[in-house]
């Protein structure tokens, strides 16, 4: 398992804002076609290192770096590579739903129609397996005109998870996408994650323990900015290396 | 004691402090309203005629416009009656004391006349005369066979308005050729091209004009052979030419039917007609006109210009000195009395922008202006200008209002910055820019003093859309409701006669204002329903 290829890598990242470090030297490798869940307690900087990946700290005031962050193992601030072109190749959820005041249909084909795809046919395609793949195409393959707006929270989420597969990316971020949701919402969400990770590299920011337990296959703990332990989920969560792990797992601060 | 103390702790108080504000708003607005309904609803209602025979002798046919305590015999009363007959009387209305009235009725042969000229006339028809033929008024057929001949005579007067506006296009070239050529001889600029030019453009309108006029003599001929003659209440004979009949009214013989008839007609009049008689008469057809053209114009030139400043001062400027320097000045700008925005509007476009185009492209007309004069694009840009301050703030809320996990979302996705604002933040603040939009209609549509000194007036021979290429003139003067409504109420004549044509052109404005902004609300609120169940 350690042998399949890493589609996501950080080599002794730190970063920060401002004056304050989140991340200590993390170095953590994310294989490719698999759940990778990262856990840890509030502010431990589980959403600040997931951002690293398709840059979008860069936006937010002091932002700083130190180490590389590779994607399919080539520099994402390589000049060569454009910020618009590397988000192509990594989509991102949020937390909250954050659907745009459009149609399901303009929704889901943004990115391909911002990527300049004119093509009906590709598009439609594009369309349907997107919304196939975030589990949501029944719901909604009637009212494909309908706002976005219009639907309720988790097949919001769902919608923008069909949103960022829709430019093909190679991986996807998942920042807490189920923290607004109630149960079953979450659970259609899981099983579109469970889906997705046969096509895409899924890295997933998330509180729920017993979430990372049934998605994830590879887990990542981070606490106060460094990475604490890495490895099988099942071995994570059955036996810690680490008490610090151990203690987290259990429940015992966090 | 104790009981009013717990009146004001609960907050009793308070609520009916605020709810009496509340109404006292509702019935100054519901007051304005009423006032104004009441008295524009009632003005073109037909009203019954009264012949009244007065102790000194005189008898007097007209209408009753009121009453109200004799100011100099106390206890008394006087009427105010509308006796028309301005060619004879001289003045449209008297004042009538009850006591010297011996005896009123209201006589059922008795008929106002609404003519183009002089105003009403109140009389008993005498007589139709066409040519040599004459229908006596006895003649059960009179009445069908006078709108006939008024159908006739307006078909003439259409045909004579025509005439004439093709004789003032075959002088236009010589007129401009006469403007340049006196232009270019205060110049000092050789002028034997020119007026051999304009020698040979008089040639051309003289051939032009010749059958033109030929034909204009005729009809006015035939205009004149056709003629109604009334007998005033005194019993003097008056001809009136049924060219200039506007309509005929049997007012104390009409139902509810004829009159509503009537009433309508004489709506429609006011709607669809040009003023007359120095706008104490007729329509407001070209003020209606002028003040949605401009209010259309102002609105063209302030929403892209408000929006893309507050799309700077938003999106792309940092938070600093000089954008709080910015945002100062935009909320001083909208503290600016209107009359400061006229004078500037008028130094800087008229004279300054209007002057230099003059300059640059009709110099060969100089010093006759072209822009450099008011006209409806200076109004329209200065009352843009007064405006601009409502739509940035309203911009700068909408914007201020789209969620960051939207943008943040676009962002993601791999939009640019400019494609993020393009397809998801302005689209998600359209709300917000009309809500602007709505207020700078409603303030610019009321808005008077700016446009008295950038190119409103209180005539305006040609309405600045018409068929002559370019069609839209905007260096054409202009006429407006506002204005209008100052003009027939204080600059009139006829203070008197025009006063029920003010509220009636209120009652206009105020319908226009609130069209306008109906328009812009259902538009707001049918993006907004699609924007409804946004997170934030």
């Amino acid at each position: 398992m350690s042998a399949a290829p890493s589609a996501l890598e950080t080599r002794n990242l730190y970063a920060g804002f401002g004056d304050t470090e989140v991340l200590r030297g993390i170095t953590l490798a994310v294989p490719a076609r698999r759940v990778t869940a990262l856990i840890g307690p509030s502010g431990c900087g589980k959403s600040t290192l997931l951002r690293c990946f398709n840059r979008m700290n860069d936006h937010l005031a002091g932002f700083f770096r130190r180490g590389a962050v590779l994607v399919e193992g080539r520099d994402v601030y390589d000049p060569a590579w454009s910020l618009e072109a590397l988000r192509f190749g990594v989509g991102m959820v949020f937390q909250k739903p954050n659907p745009f005041p459009l149609s399901i249909r303009d929704n889901v084909l943004f990115g391909p129609t911002l990527a300049g795809v004119k093509d009906r046919t590709a598009l439609e395609e594009t369309l349907v397996v997107s919304l196939q793949r975030a589990n949501l195409w029944d719901e909604v393959k009637d009212a494909l005109g309908r706002s976005a707006l219009q639907l309720s929270g988790g097949q919001q989420q769902r919608l923008c998870i069909a949103r960022a597969l829709a430019s093909s990316p190679d991986a996807l971020l998942l920042d807490e996408p189920a923290s607004a949701l109630d149960p079953i919402a979450t659970a259609k969400l899981e099983e579109a994650v469970l889906e997705l990770a046969q096509h895409v590299t899924v890295l997933l920011v998330t509180h729920n323990l017993q979430q990372a337990a049934r998605v994830a296959s590879r887990t990542a703990f981070l606490y106060l900015g460094a990475l604490v332990e890495e490895g099988d989920t099942a071995e994570l969560f059955s036996a810690p290396r680490e008490k610090l792990t151990e203690e987290y797992i259990t429940g015992r601060f966090g | 004691m104790s009981s009013l103390r717990r009146f004001v702790a609960e907050g009793s108080a308070q609520r009916w402090l605020t709810a009496s504000a509340v109404l006292v708003s509702l019935a100054m607005i519901a007051g304005l309203v009423l006032v104004v309904v009441q008295v524009a609803g009632g003005f073109f209602w037909p009203r019954p005629l009264f012949e009244l025979q007065l102790a000194d002798g005189t008898v007097l046919l007209g209408e009753e416009w009121g009453k109200e305590p004799d100011p100099a015999s106390p206890g008394n009363v006087r009427t105010r009656i509308k006796v028309g007959n301005r060619d004879i009387e001289g003045a449209d209305y008297r004042w009538v004391r009850s006591s010297d009235i011996q005896a009123m009725r209201t006589p059922p042969d008795a008929w106002l006349v609404e003519r183009r000229e002089y105003g009403s006339f109140f009389g008993f028809p005498v007589r139709l005369e066409v040519g040599s033929e004459q229908v006596p008024a006895a003649d059960a057929g009179l009445r069908a066979r006078l709108a006939a001949e008024i159908a006739v005579t307006e078909r003439l007067r259409r045909e004579e308005k025509d005439i004439v506006t093709r004789l003032e296009a075959a002088h236009r070239p010589v007129a401009k050729l006469q403007t340049r050529l006196s232009s270019a001889a205060l110049r000092g600029a050789p002028t034997e091209a020119l007026k051999a030019e304009l020698e040979a453009a008089s040639r051309r309108e003289a051939e032009l004009a010749g059958p033109l006029l030929e034909r204009l003599v005729a009809v006015r001929d035939q205009e004149g052979r056709s003629r109604l003659v009334l007998r005033t209440a005194s019993g003097a004979e008056r001809a009136v030419r049924t060219a200039d009949i506007v309509r005929t009214v049997p007012a104390n013989q009409l139902a509810f039917g004829g009159k509503l008839a009537v009433y309508a007609s004489r709506w429609w009049e006011f709607l669809s007609a040009e003023p007359r008689e120095a706008n104490t008469e007729g329509g407001i057809l070209p003020a209606i006109f002028g003040t949605a053209l401009m209010v259309l114009l102002m609105t063209v030139a302030v929403v892209p210009l408000g929006v893309v400043t507050a799309v700077y001062l938003n999106e792309y400027a940092r938070d600093n000195a000089f954008t709080a320097a910015v945002r100062l000045a935009l909320a001083n700008l909208a503290g600016v009395p209107s009359i400061v925005f006229g004078a500037f509007g008028l130094a800087f476009f008229v004279y300054a922008v209007g002057g230099s185009i003059d300059r640059f492209f009709f110099s060969d007309v100089l010093p006759t202006p072209t822009f450099g004069t008011g006209g409806i694009l200076w109004a329209a840009l200065t009352l843009a200008l007064l405006t601009l301050p409502v739509v940035v703030v309203a911009t700068e809320e909408g914007l201020q209002s789209v969620p960051q996990a939207v943008r943040d979302g676009a962002r993601a996705l791999g939009a640019t910055r400019w494609q993020t604002l393009r397809r998801v933040v302005l689209p998600y603040a359209t709300p917000g820019i009309l809500t602007g939009t709505i207020l700078a209609i409603a303030r610019g549509a009321g808005e008077v003093a700016p446009l008295m000194l950038t190119g409103v007036v209180k005539l305006a021979p040609s309405l600045p859309l018409d068929r002559t290429w370019p069609f839209l003139h905007l260096e054409r003067k202009f006429m407006h409701l506002g204005f209008h409504i100052y003009d027939v109420g204080f600059q009139s004549p006829n203070v008197e006669a025009a006063k029920p044509m003010v509220y009636a052109t209120v009652l206009v404005l105020l319908v226009l204002v609130v069209v306008l902004n109906l328009a812009a609300i259902l538009l707001r609120n049918r993006l907004r329903k699609r924007l409804r169940g946004a997170v934030v």
